[in-house]
């Protein structure tokens, strides 16, 4: 910590960040292009000058960029003096000079950096008439659009690319005024984190391909605060709607699970969504020899149900759903709908996560270990966020180096150029090929100097023995004062929701339905919520499974091979549809909120199964009071009763445009909005628009701050944890530990 | 009673005065071209459609009686898939037209949009787009935006140099 004086007051800051970061946690509007609270400072656009005073008496100053700037005790700064507010002016000149004239056809439009920079800098006249700069565009595959006419050179994208995300195919070319930000030659990204360029460049040069085939500007869309359910991390995401269709994934800043990034997965995975192949409307067979045909009319699930029903539920359906199913068909007729070996190594892993021998680290503690054996799974491609935080955690002793030398951590450029690529204590094991001891041994050498030691492994590839394995090297660290970090790979978004239930394995459902062992208890009707059976054994047994039963119900969402064996197909509301809880890898059940108004037959899973539960919060009361594990859901998370200053929390902008119009070819009188029971979220521009608690933020703006940047204001401080309650979930295994 | 002399005399005497009342609609007022009434959607010389579903007029009609989507044709160029005004609320402030960056939108002296039935005062693309240019004349906004989306290349407008060769030692 250090006193400095801005602008004439005295403000405590921290002294391990530089000059800009600590002003804008202040809530100091400093305008900045290249500095990014997630990779520190280059100095390269010279936006965010501020003028330093040598000490009282001095009172011309010089002209310093903030973000290059230590803080020093005693600090006299002035962010606001002529000088340097005509230095930044003229800056922003420069660098339209050669900008397009392209706002009204640019998606980055309205959301967009560059904009506000302009506005807040108060350049606004062109004085330059001669020819402007241009550059050919690239292809960069599927999803990212590429229009480089629009730079400002930054240098964020590869800083994001290269540096941080160890991408290799995008680079800087060419020198002067014709610098060129693109890949060698035309082609598709090869980073799994390319996505995240859209928010990281703070011009409209990469624009996002997936959403500009339904393009609708950020003030126009409705936002809804979401968890991506690609993999097992349960990154938060926004999901934005506009007429009733979903348009985009945007990242939501959660300090302790992804921070300013999601992969690519996430961002452009939900067009699912959308596809054609949606089951919209409940479909009937009339007898086993006939078709499954779509019917009109309403139905429930209870019009269907047989005598002996054994209810398959899903590890990628949320919590809600999977106990809606468990509370229909009994505890003992549940099943998860997973092989018996994921689900034997869930339940182990979940008992090792919950036992107080190991810890459960967050994505960002991940990124502080100082030393990671990752044991047979493969991060990237099961967890790709990981993969990225591990990737940070590689470079904990250049940093530590750095610091030692008096770089600090956020001078990016000089401890890369310290460190020449060197990557700290990091291990990749394949599990085939390590006996347990030789494990345990190498983890000792590898941890012998460690802080935080971390383990990571997975269901997908790793086994019994690495658990066991894991314990073992735990007790061994306690002995030196240390505690293990283990974190686990599952295979789904709610795999450790799921396995807190009772439930059956496949094998024991197949042998159920079977009912060679207990004719009594032969099934005649089977549910199965959002599981596509067919991914999880092969055809003919799930074939041999499904003909024994005598009717085969399915609720879902897309036409898979399970749905279409289905004899009562009822269609299942999408993730970004209903609203449900999910529990990620490290314990944290996170609540997402359905962002477009359900229309026609469309129920969330947990409906279709209990129509006596009119909205979440009676689901989730009903779980907690027959799961306890699960209390700091409902002590914790927001319902549908809370309200900010007696209001719901507006899922659209302020600026919101056409509400007048859009329904009007329907109806020329404006009908009422959307009524959302299951949450505290308004679909209306109407309601609470301020800093919502931290997991119902809708979207990011501030005054003078359209663009992503505005995520900051959320924030205690750039690069830390959102206010107003902190970052979003609760940890379950923590409550585990307290008693 | 000397006023009420003075009050028929008066009233009297407007009997000699030029007509005030107007033959509506036998014979049509005169209206200045930038009278604000019935808006549309103009063309740019080329005779393509202009607006380019930018949303500023959305954006900034108080009212909030402008919709539209936007779409991308195959040569990349930017257009409204469809555009509605709902007449029956629009206050023809003309801040549509003011926001709008390529001239599309206009209002005209068209005042008649009375209807017995306001469903009648949704407008369609179909119903806004003119064949002309409007009041402004010659503006095409793809010749000075610096996307290629069909009308120049990159590079190619005129305030524009020919696109960087990377390649190329020589600046
Ligand atoms: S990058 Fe920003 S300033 Fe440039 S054309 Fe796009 S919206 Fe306008
Ligand atoms: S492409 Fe975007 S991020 Fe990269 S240098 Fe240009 S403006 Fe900055
Ligand atoms: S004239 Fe005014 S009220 Fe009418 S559409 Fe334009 S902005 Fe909206
Ligand atoms: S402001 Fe003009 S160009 Fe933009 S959407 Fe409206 S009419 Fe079209
Ligand atoms: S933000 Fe400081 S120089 Fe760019």
């Amino acid at each position: 910590m250090a006193k400095i004086q801005i602008d004439g007051t005295f403000y405590e800051v921290k002294s391990e960040k530089n000059l800009l970061d600590n002003c804008l946690a202040l809530g100091f509007d400093i305008p900045y292009f290249c500095f990014h609270p997630a990779m520190g400072s280059i100095g390269a656009c010279r936006l965010c000058a501020v003028k330093k005073f040598a000490n009282a008496d001095d009172k011309r100053g010089r002209i310093v960029m903030s973000c290059m700037e230590p803080v020093v005790e005693g600090m006299i700064i002035s962010t606001d003096d002529p000088d340097v507010k005509a230095f930044r002016e003229s800056i922003l000149e420069g660098l339209m000079a050669n900008h397009p004239h392209d706002c009204p056809v640019c998606d980055e439009g309205g959301e967009c950096h560059l904009q506000d920079m302009t506005v807040m800098t108060g350049h606004n006249y062109r004085r330059y008439t001669f020819k402007k700069r241009t550059h050919n565009n690239q292809y960069l595959g599927p999803y990212i659009k590429h229009e480089m006419n629009r730079c400002i050179q930054c240098y964020r994208c590869v800083r994001f690319y290269r540096n941080y995300a160890g991408g290799k195919d995008l680079n800087v070319f060419g020198s002067g005024n014709r610098v060129y930000f693109g890949r060698q030659q035309d082609g598709a990204l090869e980073s799994e984190f390319s996505g995240n360029l859209v928010e990281v460049c703070p011009t409209g040069v990469f624009t996002d391909k997936i959403f500009n085939k339904h393009y609708a500007r950020k003030w126009d869309l409705a936002h809804t605060p979401s968890v991506c359910q690609q993999c097992s991390l349960g990154c938060n995401i926004i999901v934005s709607e506009r007429y009733g269709m979903i348009r985009r994934v945007m990242n939501r800043y959660n300090g302790s699970v992804n921070g300013y990034f999601i992969c690519d997965r996430g961002r452009f995975g939900h067009e699912f969504i959308n596809s054609p192949d949606r089951i919209k409307k409940v479909h009937l067979r009339a007898s086993k020899a006939s078709e499954l045909l779509e019917v009109d009319e309403s139905c429930t699930l209870s019009d269907f149900m047989g005598k002996k029903v054994i209810g398959i539920g899903s590890p990628g359906a949320s919590l809600e759903s999977n106990f809606a199913l468990l509370n229909l068909v009994g505890k003992e007729n549940f099943s998860h709908g997973i092989s018996e070996a994921e689900h034997k190594l869930t339940n182990q892993s979940i008992r090792l996560l919950q036992s107080r021998k190991v810890y459960s680290p967050s994505l960002k503690e991940i990124e502080k270990s100082d030393a990671i054996l990752v044991l047979g799974e493969d991060i990237a491609k099961t967890a790709p966020m990981m993969a990225l935080a591990v990737r940070q955690a590689a470079r904990s002793e250049s940093i530590k180096l750095g610091e030692k030398l008096g770089i600090p951590e956020w001078n990016d450029y000089a401890v890369r150029e310290l460190d020449q690529n060197h990557q700290g204590p990091d291990f990749i094991v394949t599990p085939s090929a390590t006996k347990i001891h030789e494990l345990v041994e190498m983890a000792g050498q590898a941890f012998a100097k460690a802080e935080n030691p971390l383990i990571i492994t997975g269901i997908s590839g790793g086994n019994e023995d690495i658990l066991d394995a894991c314990s073992t090297i735990a007790d061994a660290l306690k002995k030196q004062g240390k505690k293990l970090s283990v974190s686990i790979v599952f295979p789904e978004c709610n795999s450790v929701g799921l396995a807190l239930l009772d439930g059956l394995t496949l094998e024991e459902t197949e042998e159920r339905i079977d009912g060679r062992q207990k004719a009594e208890e032969k099934i005649d009707t089977v549910i199965i919520l959002e599981n596509d059976l067919y991914k999880r054994a092969s055809k003919e047994r799930i074939d041999a499974m499904l003909k024994k039963c005598r009717q085969v119900i399915v609720i879902d969402h897309l036409m898979n091979e399970t749905a279409r064996q289905a004899d009562v197909l009822l269609p299942a509301a999408a993730f970004a549809e209903s609203a449900g809880t999910v529990v990620n890898n490290e314990g944290r059940a996170q609540r997402f909120y359905s962002a477009v108004p359900l229309t026609g037959q469309l129920k969330p899973g947990w409906s279709w199964c209990n129509d006596q539960w009119e909205n979440l919060d009676q689901v989730v009361n009903a779980l907690v009071d027959a799961y306890p594990v699960f209390s700091a859901i409902k002590n914790q998370m927001p319902d549908a009763d809370f309200r900010c200053s007696n209001e719901k929390i507006a899922r659209q902008t302020m600026r919101s445009s056409g509400r007048t119009a859009m329904n009007a070819n329907i109806s020329v009188s404006e009908p009422k909005p959307p009524q959302d029971n299951d949450s505290p979220l308004a679909f209306s521009m109407e309601g609470y628009k301020g800093s919502p608690p931290s997991g119902l933020i809708p979207y990011y703006w501030s005054s003078g701050w359209n663009s992503v940047q505005a995520t900051n204001k959320y924030l205690d401080e750039p690069d830390g944890h959102v206010r107003n309650g902190g970052d979003p979930g609760v940890r379950l295994f923590d409550d585990i530990d307290k008693e | 009673m000397l006023s009420l002399i003075r009050s028929i005399f008066y009233t009297f005497l407007h009997a000699f005065h030029k007509r005030e009342t107007q033959d509506y609609p036998e014979k049509m007022p005169y209206l200045p071209p930038r009278y604000r009434g019935r808006i549309i959607l103009s063309r740019d010389p080329d005779g393509k459609e202009r607006c380019v579903a930018c949303n500023l007029c959305a954006a900034v009609c108080p009212v909030d009686c402008i919709s539209l989507q936007a779409a991308e044709g195959d040569d990349g160029r930017r257009y409204p898939e469809f555009f509605r005004i709902n007449f029956s609320r629009c206050i023809y402030c003309g801040l549509c037209e003011e926001a709008c960056p390529t001239y599309a939108i206009q209002l005209i002296p068209d005042f008649e949009m009375a209807d017995y039935n306001r469903q009648n005062m949704v407008y369609e693309k179909e119903h806004l787009l003119i064949s002309g240019q409007g009041k402004y004349h010659g503006f095409n906004f793809y010749k000075e935006a610096g996307v290629n989306m069909g009308v120049k290349a990159t590079g190619g407008g005129e305030n524009e140099n020919q696109p960087v060769d990377l390649k190329s030692l020589i600046h």
